[in-house]
């Protein structure tokens, strides 16, 4: 094909551009900054390489802090995706219920983050929360505050309430735009129940099951506020995730050089995964 | 092999979808369901196929009744108007997928799968995925698909609607012979006489629900049983004008238009179809009767010409061979072929052969 060449073209990039910078691009700079050089304030900065990247490339407690991340993030994600789907393939396809699931479903994801963490803080109390009270009168030792067990369960069952309704309402939107017609032909054949969902309905949910697992996974690796208001990453560095440990090293301890260093990583880690994972799901995917 | 509908009928809360029903498919037919949109082309495919129950009636195959049968354990096939196939499957999987599921054994699978592909031109892309395909190639899968089960029922709801027009051509010219040397009954649901008229075999035309006159195609389109049969086999629409009949002459009511007759129908209204194209620009016929009118629109498309006309009161559509440009607004003359004109009494019945 021939493509014309038009230089005056860039000129309309210009204004996403400058956007782009401001937002993104000179933020990221400064970190650049940082990351590389040493500072003590009053704007002095020495240059220092690669030297903290090494340091925290090689400190335990980055590898720590992402093995919990990883560990947790792949939880998540193995609870909330098949979850999801299981609810969406369960809902209702028409009447009053449909409405009904859809905005049940939005709920938690129109709460505030740092409400939902409050929320689960109280709800999971052991003297006076609901959750925390009510296990341990069924006879379970349940102190999120104290045990680092009970503080991952309920990071996890809060994620899976808050997030789950987001892979159901995309896997719903996917399920939803199969033709009906398509369910027919599958009872013409007299394929299983099974069959239908791994030859009909997941291949068609396909693309938005990626973005679903994308975001999520975006979502739980660089969680921040609720397990904050949670836990505040207790008991000790039990729930510490890769943003909280670089917020504690950051405004905590004031280390700016290493804590620029690891967002960099961080950045990076979460970019490769995406772009790596994008191209897998999308692979051998035509124009359709 | 039959498929008989006895007294099907098919009601989805108070609305009536199908009215009381009755229809009988011979062994080894081609069978086209002709009626617009909403006709109950669908419903009435779907009753067959088992997918579908009808609310009172029942359903006989083989001298056998199979109302509440399941579709699985009919041994039916069904083309959509969507490309319907697997998502995840290659050409070949998909065609093969309904022997599969039946537990025919691989070299028996192989076998089938390349003589219906080679039928359907398929071969060389056996190994593509269906979003690899243009429309026509996706649709024939999926008529792969339905021919390799060698079914008893083949169901073909409006299959060629969704291609574009020459491809449509292609495959519709292809589709009869499919069928040829196959024991099987074929249902064809279609909204254009022309379809109908192409396959051949017999037509059911239908209306809100009504099955209005079943018969061979060539049968149903000379001799429509009623009005609305003629209307619903009819593109573009047919034109309808009362008539006044009186000894042996008959004349249109609105315009000064008269013509002989020998029939002995008795004297009194009547009204007359005309299809568009035994309104021409040319006579055609040796009973060429003239009317003139008020042209409308004229469009001309590939090698034929369509002019809207009025007269009298009514507006009239006319189908010619050829170019024949007019101009709108302007005044012209049109042959009427009188040997092929349609009467119908006050009951909208055919009374032609009176």
């Amino acid at each position: 094909m021939n493509k014309t060449v038009n230089q005056k073209a860039w000129l309309f990039v210009i204004p996403v551009f400058v956007l782009v910078a401001f937002n993104a691009i000179i933020p990221l700079m400064t970190v650049v900054n940082y990351a590389f050089q040493e500072t003590f304030g009053n704007n002095v900065f020495m240059w220092e390489g690669t030297r903290w990247f090494k340091q925290i490339l090689l400190s335990d407690r980055f590898h720590a802090a992402l093995g919990r991340q990883i560990l947790f993030t792949l939880i998540i994600l193995f609870i909330q995706i098949p979850l999801g789907i299981f609810i969406a393939l369960t809902m209702p396809k028409e009447g009053i219920g449909v409405s009904v699931c859809l905005v049940l479903m939005s709920m938690p994801l129109l709460i505030p983050w740092n409400v939902v963490g409050a929320m689960w803080n109280i709800f999971a109390l052991p003297d006076i929360g609901f959750l925390g009270h009510s296990l341990n009168a069924l006879g379970f030792d349940y102190n999120f505050t104290q045990q680092s067990g009970d503080a991952w369960f309920t990071t996890v069952l809060m994620d899976v309430w808050h997030w789950t309704s987001l892979v159901v309402l995309l896997s719903y939107a996917g399920l939803r735009s199969i033709q009906p017609a398509y369910y027919q032909a599958a009872e013409i054949d007299g394929a299983s129940r099974w069959s239908v969902f791994r030859h009909i309905e997941l291949p068609k949910m396909k693309k938005v099951l990626t973005i679903a697992i994308l975001l999520r996974f975006m979502d739980s690796f660089m969680i921040y506020t609720e397990p904050f208001v949670l836990t505040g990453g207790g008991p000790g560095n039990a729930t510490a995730f890769l943003s909280i440990d670089l917020v504690k090293m950051a405004l905590g301890q004031f280390d700016l050089g290493p804590a620029a260093a690891m967002s960099l990583i961080y950045f990076f880690i979460v970019l490769t995964v995406c772009w790596v994972f994008y191209n897998l799901m999308m692979k051998n995917e035509g124009q359709s | 092999m039959s498929l008989e509908l006895r007294n099907v009928e098919k009601k989805i809360g108070q609305e009536t979808h199908i009215y009381e029903t009755n229809l009988k498919l011979e062994k080894n037919t081609i069978n086209v369901l002709l009626g617009s949109t909403l006709a109950g082309k669908t419903t009435l495919m779907q009753i067959m196929a088992g997918l579908d129950k009808p609310t009172n009636g029942e359903i006989w195959f083989n001298e056998k009744n199979v109302t509440g049968v399941k579709v699985q354990k009919r041994n039916v096939s069904m083309v959509y108007q969507q490309f319907i196939n697997y998502p995840n499957f290659n050409v070949y999987d998909n065609i093969a997928s309904p022997l599969k599921i039946t537990g025919v054994d691989t070299n028996e699978i192989k076998n089938r799968v390349g003589k219906v592909a080679e039928l359907l031109k398929l071969s060389p892309m056996l190994n593509k995925r269906p979003n690899e395909l243009s429309g026509g190639q996706q649709q024939r899968t999926a008529l792969a698909r339905a021919l390799v089960k060698d079914s008893d029922l083949i169901l073909l709801d409006e299959p060629l609607a969704n291609l574009d027009f020459k491809l449509r051509e292609e495959l519709r010219e292809e589709l009869p012979k499919l069928f040829e040397d196959r024991d099987c009954i074929v249902v064809y649901a279609t909204t254009e006489p022309s379809d109908a008229l192409l396959i051949g075999g017999y037509t059911a035309t239908l209306l809100e629900g009504k099955i209005v006159q079943h018969g061979k195609t060539l049968e149903v389109y000379n001799k429509p049983n009623s009005l609305q049969s003629a209307q619903v086999f009819s593109d573009p629409p047919m034109n309808i004008a009362k008539i006044k009949k009186q000894g042996d002459v008959c004349s249109l009511i609105s315009d000064d238009v008269s013509w002989k007759i020998n029939s002995k129908l008795k004297d009194g209204e009547y009204k007359v179809g005309i299809r568009p194209h035994n309104i021409t620009t040319y006579k055609e016929g040796s009973n060429s009767l003239e009317i003139s009118g008020k042209v409308l629109i004229s469009e001309l498309s590939g090698s034929e010409s369509l002019i809207h006309f009025t007269n009298g009161d009514l507006n009239w559509v006319s189908l010619s061979n050829g170019i024949h440009q007019k101009n709108v607004g302007e005044q012209t003359k049109l042959f009427m072929n009188s040997d092929e004109f349609l009467y119908f009494d006050e009951s909208n019945k055919l009374v032609n052969n009176v």
